[in-house]
Order: C-alpha cells, then structure tokens, then sequence
C-alpha cells in the first residue's frame, strides 16, 4: 500500500511540474507575440514620425508642389482632397440617410426587402477598392464623360463608403428608445415629423461616428482615386479638373519620383495626424451633443 | 389629409434612396460584365488559361500566375495574422493587466485605421531593404505577406477579442474552481471553442487581402511569374490592375475589367461563406 | 384654419353634448401572434368619469388600453378583433386619420417620455405640427397647460431648459400637459403613477380628479387604494386560461361598494391579485 501510494504522488508531482512548465510557456509565447505585434506598430509609427516632422513648416501646407512633389508643399493636394471629401459626402449623406431611415424605421431586420438590401450592400462593402476604381473609370470618366475628375473621384468613393456609412447610421437611429417612438405617435405626430424632429436629433451622435468613418476611409483610400480622380497636381479650378489625393500624393512620390521619399514621409505623417485628430474631435463632438440633449436645448 | 401626403411623400423619398443605395452592388457587377465582354469574344476565355504568361502588348493573356500571386500573397498573411490574433486575443484577456490590455486594443485599433497606402510607403522604405539584405531583391512575396498580414491583424484580431469575451464569460469561473492552470484552461476549453470563431476570421481576412492593391503593388515587385521562394517578387490581379490601367486600350482594359470581374465574384463568395457561417452560429 | 381651430376649441367653449356613452368597445380581443392578450372583452366608457381599470399583472390591461386608440397597431404581429367605437365612429372598420384620432384620444405611459427637448418646446412642437403657427396661441396653451398640470410655478423661470432635467413626478405632469395642449376628449393612463415617488404620485392623483370635469379619464392602475380615491367607475380584468378578460365593471361605488362577483368582493378586500 505504502510504496504504490508513494509513486502516485511522485506521478502527479511530475505532472504538477509538467503542467507549471507549459503554463510558463505558454505565458512567454503569449507576451512575446504580443510584444512583436506592439514593437512592428511602434516602429511603423516612429519610422514615419522621425522622417515626416523634419520637412514639415507652415510653407509645407501653404505652398503648391514643385518639381513633381520634391519641393514645394501640398497645398493644392489638400484642397483635391478636400473637394473630393466633400463630393463624396454631399452625395453620399442623403442617400445614405435615407436608406438608413428605411431600413431601420420602415422594416424590420428579417423583412425580405431590407435583407435583400442588406445583402446587396454587404457585397458592396466587400468589392476591393480598386473594383470601384475600374467601374468609376468606366461609368464616371467614361460614360458619363466627367474625364478623370474630382467629380468622378468623389462619386466613386461616394459608392465605397455607401454600405458602411449606412450600417452604423442605420444601428445608430434603432437604438433610439422606443419610449419617443410611442410617445409621439400617441400625440398624432406624423411619421416624418417624428422621424426628422425627434429621432434624428437623438441619433446624432451615431450618424456623426458613421460620417467620420466614410471621412477616414476616403481619406485613407487610394487605389479608386488613381483612375478617376487623377494624379494631376495642380490646384484644381472646378470640379472637372483633376486632382490628386493626398493618399496618391504618397503613392506617386514614393513609387514614380526618384528622390521623393522624403516628401512622401512628411505627406504620409499629415494623412495619418488628421485621421487621428478627425477621430478624437468627433468623440468630444459625440458626448458634447449627448450632454446637451440632457441639459440646455 | 395633408400629414398624410406629407408622410407619403417622405416614405416615397426613403424608399429611391433605398433602391439606389440596393442597386449599385448590381449596377458595378453588371458594368465590369459588360465592360470585360470584349477580352472574353475578342480573346476567348481559353486564353486566359492557356496563354504563355500576362504580356499585354503581345497579346498573351494567361491570368494564372496573376491569380496565384493574389492566393499566395493572401494565404501567407493570413498565415502570418492569424495566429498572432488568437495570441493576441488571449493576452489581452488573459495575460494583459488591465490597462495594458486597454492600451492594446487601441493600438490595433489604431492599425485598423491606418492607410493601406502608408503600410505600403512603410515596407517599401523600411521592411523592403531589410529583406533585401537577407536575400536580394527586396521586393518579394514575403515582404507583401508580412505588410498584408500585419493589415488584417485588426480584423481578424476584432473577431477573435468578441469570441474569446464571450467565451471566458461563460466557462472561466467554473474551470478556474477545478483548479485547472491558467494555460490548461485557455487549451482545453477556450482554443476549441474558438475553432469556427477562427475559421470566419481567415475567410473575412482572406477576403480583405485578395482585393488590397495599394500595399501590395509597393512592396512585392510585380513580376509576372509563378514564385519559387518567397524572397522572389510576385504580381497580384489587383496590382496588375493598378499598373496597366493608366495605358491600357481597347481589348487590354477588357481584360483588365475582366479580372476585376474575377476579384469581384472570389471576394463576394468568401464573404458570404464567413456570413452564413457566422449566422448558424447565432 | 378657421376650422380646426374652431373644432379645437369645441370641448371648452361649447358645453359638451352630452353622449353618455363615448367610447364603446364589443367583444374586443387583442392577440400577439397566436397567443391572446384578452378576450371579448365589451366596455363602455362614460363621458367626463374616470374609469379605473384594476387587475393582477398579464391580464391584458395595457393592452387593452392601447387598442383604444389603436397604438397597438405600432407593435408588431398584435391583431385587434372586435368593435370599438369613439362616439359612434367605428375605429377599427374603413381607414380612419390616426393623427385626428391620437389628438381625440392621448395616452399618457407608465414611463414618463419627455422629449429629449426643452419644456417649452415639448408642448409647443406636437401642437405646431397640428397646425397651430400663432405665436400667442401656442404661448396661451403652454401657459394654460402648465398651469393645469400645476407645473407652472415650478417651472415657468427654466421653460428653454430641456426636459430631461425635471424629475420623474414632473417629467410625467410634463407629459400629460402635452397630451392636454391638444385638447383631446379621452385621456388613456397607463399606470401613470407606477413608476413615481408617493409625493409626486399624490399630485398626479390630484391632477386626475381636477381634469375629470373636462375630459374623459381611463387610468390602468395596480393600486387599489389609489383607485378607491379617483375612481368613478370600475373595472376588474382577470386572467383565465391564461387569457385576459372583463369580471365586472360599473360605478365605483358599487365595484367597491358591494361588488356582484366574488371575485371582485376578495380582490377589493385585497385578499386576491
């Protein structure tokens, strides 16, 4: 009896040992990952502060690219990205708005229309950018005749950021609380009327969050840019003129300019502080509006 | 009654937007049909299989070595992401003290938010010579694979965070009152679990690299051929795209639209093969 | 404009027509899918009472009060059977106006629903959209409505303030003053003291019985002392096979009084529900 008990816990003391072993594993395997992952993120973001900050002044932002982007600034690429941001949203918001409103006011999440609709926008959603750039080229430059545009750039990535500008505003205005829905109709207030008054102005704050999103990522896209609105570099005169994004302004530096790297750094370091500060300020716009819905109206 | 018409006018007003918005996912497929119809009775689609290899002002059109470019460079980050996403979903619940963990996530949201077109700049001046000094060239499958890979990490990392938050919820606290280790527990109940959790993730992952252009085109060199290492440059259907679309005529732009077409359906079906699986879970 | 500002007024200016009946219900059942609410329930409301409807939790009360003025039709797979008639005026044959029929018949919720708006506006935006544009009026009736709901005195310094700063007692004197600003026949409460402290549930209380001489009242309550005290008339819903229905209705004196069912002698007792 003694000696078989003696091997059992010799046994489980060789498991207990076994056991603390691949838990110390297991936890450096963990943290190392996590650190790996950590360390490629902070060397990307130092990588790009170190060699941005250097060429960047207050002529960097005022004064027009020279000599294909190796001196000068990027003022008139600003401007491009400015106009096709707002092409994009001017075309974008109301449509989307409204397809938001229907989805969420007029049916309900399993109706047949609004999960065929959802569907077409989830395919939407999932197309490559440059898909949308072929098509835009095509449909836009092409058969509509705007030519390579700020026009035809801005209604491209009106059609990208479409499905993903919806789903938020969409979840953003069913989570207003029933309680507003009922109240209104009991006091014979027609649909629109609680919709525009009331159920908008409480939504706010989601709809803002779904326009800073389509704003990043038509920021951040490039390949739907590169045939619709143009790499030309000039400050653009109207709408019909091509203009080139901030997001090709680095592209085109860093692979079609001998020499550019270092204004693709300084570029590269504008795109990604605005979408940082567009984020942050949208935040503080979000609880500012939620805190005045609660006090002064 | 006026608040009627009112609302009636409103809903109609809704409803155009609706259909529009529908639509478009259409209208694109329709037009890239209708714009690759040309490459398809003009070239034939034998063509685009039997071809020697993709040299447009010869005429050869062989759309393979594109395509297996785009499979290997996305097979590879997913390789590359995946795991580090389960690493990373475990740590932040499990290993992480709280504020490192909070810090954590929203430095990969942060990654999630950064261009494609800044991670292509970032390995074409920083990843590209590094490889390039392990084995020239530099521009390379593999330096395309650790850029995509380190892109989708969000999503796939996004995904796994939910799962795992889940799971933990339900089944933690009773295995932790066996006495199960830490590192037994998180093996014998959360990674099982975590299986389809995982198997959605690659396919979403999957999907979001197959269509990336701009990161790929910087880093992975763009010769047509089929890769025999990793460090040999590679060119994928979305960075073909990207290169000859600017000059590209007649048949050739057909040709391009019709492997925009291709890039379109593959996408589109990965999609939807994550979704349903997504919703037979729930 | 003329019109509707006349017909507003109707209740006010005109000494009532005196129907005794106003609202008539036969054989009324609501389900929710397949499963019923309650059952045939018929139910007449008198002009200018205020009918109390009493009963143990599930028996269909609520329901009952928002097929009056058809609210249910907002909620999804709820059916309504049966006849309910407003004055004479079936509601639930032919397509009617809800808009003229939710200005006739207001509910107040057991939730007070303030408007995420300022106090002002609360009152004054459901009577814009009804059309009422004047100024003076629109002032006139948010004064006049405060004043009813007794509100004014606490709130007439901060009227640009929003709601949601009033608490829950006078969010909810809030909400039936702007039910009143639409000057409607029939007022529909749903618990409306339920979720108040004793203080501000005393003063809703009081508010009832002041508003009995000008409209019709039809309040949902779980508290019997309290339908003792504004009841004029009342009635008693039960559940049987899991199904609302009506046990007995008629005076308050005499539900109370001397009640005809046992059911409702224990329930008053308080030795049921």
């Amino acid at each position: 009896m003694m000696v078989s008990r003696q091997v059992l816990t010799r046994t489980s003391r060789i498991r207990a040992s076994r056991a603390r072993l691949q838990n110390r594993i297991a936890a450096a395997v963990i943290w190392g990952g996590a650190i790996f992952v950590a360390a490629l993120f902070a060397w990307l973001m130092a990588d790009i502060l170190w060699h941005g900050w250097r060429e960047i002044s207050l002529a960097y932002f005022t004064q027009e690219p020279e000599s294909a982007g190796r001196l000068g600034g990027i003022s008139s690429i600003l401007v491009s990205t400015g106009l096709i941001l707002i092409v994009c949203l001017v075309s974008a918001l109301p449509i989307g708005l409204g397809t938001a409103i229907f989805l969420a006011e007029y049916t309900g999440p399993e109706d047949t229309v609004s999960r065929k609709i959802r569907l077409s926008l989830n395919v939407l959603a999932g197309t490559p950018s440059i898909v949308f750039g072929l098509f835009g080229n095509a449909f836009f430059c092409k058969m509509l005749g705007m030519g390579f545009s700020i026009l035809s750039g801005g209604l491209t990535l009106a059609c990208m950021v479409l499905p993903y500008f919806i789903r938020i505003a969409e979840e953003s205005i069913r989570s207003v609380p029933q309680s507003y829905r009922m109240g209104a109709v009991a006091l014979g207030l027609s649909k629109s009327t609680q919709i525009m008054r009331l159920i908008l102005p409480v939504a706010v704050p989601g709809i803002l969050g779904a326009i800073i999103l389509s704003v990043g990522r038509s920021l951040s896209e490039t390949a739907a840019l590169i045939f619709t609105s143009g790499y030309v570099d000039r400050m653009p005169e109207s709408l019909y003129d091509s203009g080139r994004s901030l997001s090709v302004h680095i592209y085109d530096l860093s692979m079609n300019v001998a020499g550019g790297d270092q204004r693709a750094y300084s570029a590269a370091l504008v795109l990604i502080v605005s979408l940082i500060l567009i984020n942050f300020i949208t935040g503080l716009i979000g609880r500012a509006w939620s805190r005045r819905m609660i006090s002064i109206s | 009654m006026s608040l009627w018409q009112k609302d009636k006018a409103f809903l109609f007003v809704l409803s155009v937007c609706a259909s529009l918005a529908g639509v478009i996912s259409i209208f694109i497929f329709f037009f890239l049909a209708k714009e690759s119809v040309p490459a398809m009775a003009g070239i034939g689609l034998s063509q685009f299989v039997m071809d020697e290899t993709w040299f447009a002002s010869e005429n050869q059109y062989n759309v393979l070595p594109l395509l297996w470019g785009s499979v290997l460079v996305s097979v590879g980050a997913v390789a590359f992401a995946t795991p580090l996403g389960i690493l990373s979903g475990l740590f932040c619940h499990f290993y992480a003290p709280s504020a490192i963990a909070g810090f954590y996530r929203s430095m990969v949201h942060l990654l999630a938010g950064i261009p494609s077109v800044i991670f292509g700049f970032w390995g074409l001046v920083s990843l590209v010579p590094l490889v390039a000094r392990i084995h020239p060239p530099g521009p390379s499958l593999l330096a395309g694979v650790i850029v995509l890979g380190i892109m989708i990490l969000p999503t796939i990392m996004v995904i796994l965070d939910d799962a795992i938050a889940n799971l933990s919820r339900l089944y933690l606290n009773s295995t932790v009152a066996l006495g199960v280790s830490k590192w037994g527990a998180l093996k014998g109940l959360i990674l099982p679990n975590l299986r389809k959790q995982v198997g959605v993730s690659i396919l979403l992952g999957l999907a979001r690299s197959i269509g990336e252009t701009m990161a790929i085109l910087m880093v992975c060199g763009n010769v047509v051929r089929f890769p025999t290492s990793v460090f040999n440059p590679i060119r994928t259907l979305t960075a073909n795209i990207a290169l000859e679309m600017p000059f590209a005529m007649n048949v050739h732009r057909s040709a391009l639209f019709f492997t925009g077409l291709i890039m379109m359906v593959l996408v589109a079906i990965l999609m939807s093969t994550a979704q349903t699986r997504t919703s037979r879970q729930a | 404009m003329d019109i509707t500002r006349n017909s507003l007024h109707l209740p006010k200016d005109a000494p009532p027509v005196t129907i005794p009946c106003c609202i008539k219900t036969t054989n009324l059942s609501l389900f929710y899918g397949k499963k019923a609410a309650f059952r045939d329930i018929s139910l007449n409301l008198d002009r200018n009472s205020v009918t109390v409807i009493m009963g143990p939790s599930g028996c269909g009360k609520s329901s009952f009060l928002s097929a009056l003025n058809r609210l249910s039709d907002f909620i999804p797979c709820c059916e309504v059977e049966g006849s309910i008639h407003l004055d004479g005026e079936s509601l639930l044959e032919g397509s009617i106006d809800r808009t003229v029929l939710h200005k006739r018949v207001g509910m107040i919720f057991q939730k007070p629903n303030p408007f995420p708006m300022s106090i002002r506006k609360n009152i004054t935006f459901p009577l814009r959209e009804h059309g009422i544009t004047s100024k003076r009026e629109l002032e006139a009736r948010l004064v006049q409505v405060l004043v009813d709901v007794g509100l004014w005195d606490e709130v007439k310094d901060r009227l640009d303030t929003s709601a949601l700063t009033l608490s829950g007692g006078q969010q909810q004197r809030l909400c039936i003053a702007r039910a009143l600003a639409l000057e409607p026949e029939i007022l529909l409460m749903d618990e409306p003291c339920s979720a108040l402290d004793p203080i501000s549930s005393g003063k809703v209380e009081e508010l009832i019985l002041k508003l009995q001489a000008r409209y019709t009242l039809v309040v949902v309550t779980h508290n019997l002392s309290q339908a003792r005290r504004i009841a004029t008339h009342a009635a008693l819903f039960w559940v049987k096979d899991d199904c609302g229905c009506l046990v007995e209705c008629g005076p308050a004196d005499q539900v109370f009084g001397s009640p005809r069912e046992e059911l409702t002698a224990a329930y008053v007792k308080g030795m049921k529900g």
